[in-house]
C-alpha cells in the first residue's frame, strides 16, 4: 500500500474515535510536556547558577595557607602566617600562566561618614584586583600601585556602602570616611554587581591598597590569601601547577611534601555548585519520562483494543491482498501518529507551562533545542515501541478467521 | 478494459500454453483439520477443472467441505495435500505473502455479509484492492473503480456510506469491489444468503450479465433456485465431489425480475 494511502486510511481511523484518539494522545502530551517543562527549569536554573558564578570571574585561583595547627589545635584557615608578601611577589615574577596576582588581607570595619555608619569587609589588594575580579569602576578612579607602596588612605566602595553612608545614587567620590577611626577619601565607586551564587551581596565592601590594610588597619605582616587569574580558562591547570611549583620551592617543600596552601578555582566551585542542580534536572527528568512511559502503554493498551474491534475489517482487507506487513504498517503507523501529534502538542504546551513558571514564579526557565529533539525522538520511539505488539498481532491474524470474527 | 483471457496468463517455464485455458485445477485435494487430538477431515480428495467463462455453483450441506474448497480456491487457505492450479500457476506452495498477492490481483471476492468497510464511500471500498497494487497510480484507481459502480448500476452513489445502502446495494458495492482488479474468478460466498427474493434475482442478474461478458464466477449457495442461474453445479458431500452437472435450462434473472410482481413496499 502506498504512504500516501496508508496514511490516509490511519487518519480515518483516528478520526473515527476522536475522543479515544485525544483522550490516548492525551497520555503523550502530558508526558512529553512535563519533559519540556522539568528540563527547562532544572536547565534554567543551572545557567543561572552558572552566570551568578562567572561574575566572580572564569578564570581566578585562590590561593589558601594551609590552616595552621598550634600545640594540636587547628586554626582557621587564613590564620596561617606562612604566606608573604615576598611569596606574592615571587609568583607574579615566576608564573607565566598568571596574568595578575594580588596578595589579599581582610578585615571588617566600622565605616562612619557624619552622622552615618555601616560594618562592612574592608579588602586589602592591589590594583590588579579590579582585573583579577573583572570589576568596573562606576564613577572615579581605582586606587595606584603609588597609593599601595606610600600606604595611601584611598579606598574604593561598593553601591551598597554609598546608598548606606550617603543615599542612594549620591556621588560619592572625593568624600571621606573613617574606617574604624581612620580616614580614607574615597576615589571611586564600582558597578552594581548584586547577589552572587551564594547570596552575599558583591556590592558590600570596601577595596583599600594592600599595604594600607595590612599595616594601617591590621597591622601584620604575612597575607592572608592571595588572587590570581590565569592568561586564558585553559591555563587554569598551568598556573595551578606554576604557583605550587614556586610556593613549594620556597617553603623549602620537598615534590612529594604536602604543600602548605591551597588552590582553589573557581571552575570548582562552579562545578559543585550545577552538579547539584544537574542532580536535580535528572531527578525531575526521570519523574516525567515515567508519565510518557504510562503514556505509551496507554497507546497500546488502546492499539490492542483497536486490533480486536477491526478484525474484520483486517479480515477484508487480506481478503483483497493486504500482506501481513501492509497490514502491520496501517496499524503501526496509527499509533505513530497517536505519539507524534502528542508529542508535538505536548512540547508546545511544555513550552507554555515553562513561560508560565518564568512569569508567575520568577523561575530562570531554559528551553534547548535538544530537549525538543529528545522529546519528539523519545515520542515517536514509543509510538513504535508500544504500537509494534499490537500491530504485529493484527499482521499475524488469519484471513479466514478474521472475516468469520463477530 | 478487460483484456483477453489468453493474454492474462504468464506461462511457466516448459509448460506448454496451447494445451488448455483452465483457470482452476485442482488434482486430489486433501485439507485436514486437526483440532486436539481429533482429526478432521475437510476434504478427501477433490477433483475439478474450470474452465474461462463457466458459470458455477458450488453446492451442499454446511459440513459437506464446500466452505474449505472455496478457501483453498480463494487463496485463502492451503491445502494438505494435492495440487492446485490458479491461472495455470501452482499455488499449493506459496507463502502467505504470495498468496496474498495472488488474492489481490486474480481473484474477486464476494461475501454473504457484504464485508464493506464502514464509515468508508463505495467508491473508496471499490478501490480498496487496488490500494495493496502499487503499480496503479491514483487516477487509475479512481477510473477503475468508478467504472466498476458502473457496471453495477451504482455509479451515481459512489459517495454514499454503507448505512446509506440497501442490502442490494452494498453487494452490488462488494461485487464492484471484486471486479475492479479485473480478477480471472470471482468467488462469492452465498451472496444471496442476506438478500430478499427480488434483491437476489437483481444479484444474480448482474452476475449473469457479467459472465455474458466472459468473466468467470463460482457461487456457493445451498439454495438449488439460485443455483439454477448457473451452468454448472457441482455438488459437495463429506468432503468430496458427489455429483456434477450441466444445468440444462439454465434460469434467466432478468426475465424474473420482469415478471416478479411490484414489490408491496414501492406501492405505499
Amino acid at each position: 500500500m502506498k504512504m500516501k494511502n496508508l496514511l490516509k486510511a490511519a487518519i480515518r481511523s483516528l478520526t473515527k474515535n476522536k475522543m479515544r484518539t485525544f483522550l490516548t494522545m492525551l497520555g503523550i502530551i502530558i508526558g512529553v510536556a512535563s519533559v519540556i517543562a522539568m528540563l527547562a527549569i532544572g536547565q534554567g536554573s543551572r545557567e543561572s547558577i552558572q552566570s551568578q558564578i562567572s561574575t566572580l570571574g572564569t578564570n581566578v585561583l585562590m590561593i589558601f595557607p594551609q590552616a595552621s595547627s598550634s600545640g594540636g589545635v587547628r586554626m582557621e584557615a587564613g590564620t596561617s602566617q606562612k604566606m608573604t608578601l615576598d611569596d606574592a611577589r615571587a609568583l607574579i615574577e615566576r608564573c607565566p600562566s598568571v596574568a595578575y596576582l594580588t596578595p589579599q588581607v581582610r578585615t571588617s570595619g566600622q565605616l562612619v561618614a557624619s552622622n552615618l555608619n555601616w560594618r562592612s569587609s574592608v579588602y586589602g589588594v592591589y590594583p590588579d584586583y579590579f582585573s583579577i575580579r573583572n570589576l568596573k569602576i562606576e564613577t572615579g578612579n581605582p586606587f595606584t600601585m603609588n597609593d599601595d607602596k606610600s600606604a595611601a588612605k584611598v579606598c574604593v566602595v561598593g553601591q551598597t556602602i554609598v546608598t548606606n553612608l550617603f543615599g542612594e545614587g549620591a556621588d560619592a567620590v572625593g568624600r571621606v570616611i573613617r574606617i574604624n577611626k581612620i580616614p580614607f577619601k574615597i576615589t571611586g565607586v564600582i558597578e552594581k554587581k548584586g547577589q552572587n551564587a551564594f547570596g552575599q551581596d558583591q556590592d558590600d565592601m570596601v577595596i583599600a591598597p594592600f599595604s594600607t590594610v595590612q599595616k594601617r588597619m591590621l597591622a601584620i605582616t604575612y597575607i592572608q590569601s592571595m588572587l590570581a587569574s590565569a592568561t586564558t580558562e585553559d591555563k587554569i591547570p598551568a598556573a595551578t601547577a606554576e604557583i605550587t611549583e614556586v610556593l613549594k620551592e620556597r617553603h623549602r617543600l620537598g615534590p612529594s611534601e604536602d604543600a602548605d596552601f591551597t588552590i582553589r578555582t573557581q571552575s570548582d566551585i562552579a562545578n559543585a555548585a550545577t552538579a547539584t542542580s544537574k542532580i536535580l534536572t535528572i531527578l525531575l527528568a526521570s519523574i516525567a519520562s515515567i508519565s510518557l512511559l504510562v503514556g505509551g502503554i496507554g497507546i497500546m493498551n488502546i492499539m490492542l483494543v483497536s486490533v480486536t474491534e477491526r478484525t474484520r475489517e483486517i479480515g477484508i482487507r487480506m481478503s483483497v491482498g493486504a500482506r501481513g506487513r501492509d497490514v502491520l504498517l496501517q496499524f503501526l503507523i496509527e499509533a505513530l501518529l497517536i505519539s507524534l501529534l502528542g508529542g508535538l502538542i505536548g512540547i508546545g504546551l511544555g513550552m507554555l507551562v515553562s513561560q508560565v513558571i518564568a512569569n508567575l514564579m520568577s523561575w530562570p526557565v531554559t528551553i534547548t533545542i535538544q530537549s525538543i529533539l529528545m522529546s519528539f525522538i523519545f515520542s515517536s520511539a514509543i509510538g513504535i515501541f508500544f504500537g509494534w505488539y499490537p500491530a504485529r498481532k493484527a499482521a499475524r491474524l488469519n484471513p479466514i478467521d478474521a472475516l468469520r470474527y463477530e | 478494459m478487460h483484456r483477453k483471457w489468453a493474454d492474462r496468463r504468464v506461462p511457466a517455464a516448459g509448460e506448454d500454453t496451447d494445451m488448455d485455458k483452465t483457470i482452476i485445477a485442482v488434482k486430489s485435494l486433501v485439507k485436514t483439520y486437526t483440532m486436539g487430538d481429533v482429526e478432521v477431515h475437510a476434504l478427501r480428495g477433490v477433483n475439478a477443472d474450470i474452465l474461462p467463462g463457466e458459470f458455477v455453483a458450488i453446492m451442499g450441506k454446511s459440513g459437506s467441505g464446500k466452505s474449505t474448497f472455496m478457501n483453498i480456491l480463494g487463496c485463502l487457505d492451503v491445502p494438505t495435500r494435492g495440487s492446485y492450479l490458479l491461472d495455470g500457476a501452482d499455488v499449493s506452495s506459496l507463502s502467505k505473502d504470495q498468496l496474498a498477492t495472488l488474492r489481490n490481483r486474480k481473484i474477486g471476492f464476494v461475501f454473504q455479509s457484504f464485508n464493506l468497510l464502514s464509515r468508508t464511500s463505495a467508491l473508496e471500498n471499490v478501490e480498496l484492492p487496488l490500494m495493496y497494487n502499487h503499480k496503479i497510480s491514483s487516477r487509475e484507481m479512481r477510473d477503475r473503480s468508478l467504472k466498476a459502480l458502473e457496471q453495477v448500476g451504482l455509479a451515481s452513489r459512489s459517495s454514499h456510506m454503507p448505512n446509506q445502502l440497501s442490502g442490494g446495494e452494498q453487494q452490488r458495492v462488494a461485487i464492484a469491489r471484486s471486479l475492479v482488479n479485473d480478477p480471472v474468478v470471482i468467488l462469492a460466498d452465498e451472496p444471496t444468503g442476506n438478500l430478499d427474493t427480488r434483491t437476489s434475482l437483481e444479484i444474480m442478474d448482474i452476475f449473469q450479465k457479467l459472465n455474458e461478458k466472459g468473466i468467470t464466477i463460482v457461487i456457493v449457495t445451498h439454495e438449488a433456485d439460485i443455483a439454477g442461474f448457473t451452468k454448472r453445479n457441482i455438488t459437495f458431500r463429506d468432503g468430496r465431489i458427489m455429483r456434477s452437472v450441466m444445468v440444462g435450462n439454465q434460469r434467466n434473472a432478468r426475465e424474473e425480475l420482469a415478471q416478479l410482481p411490484v414489490n408491496v413496499e414501492d406501492e405505499v
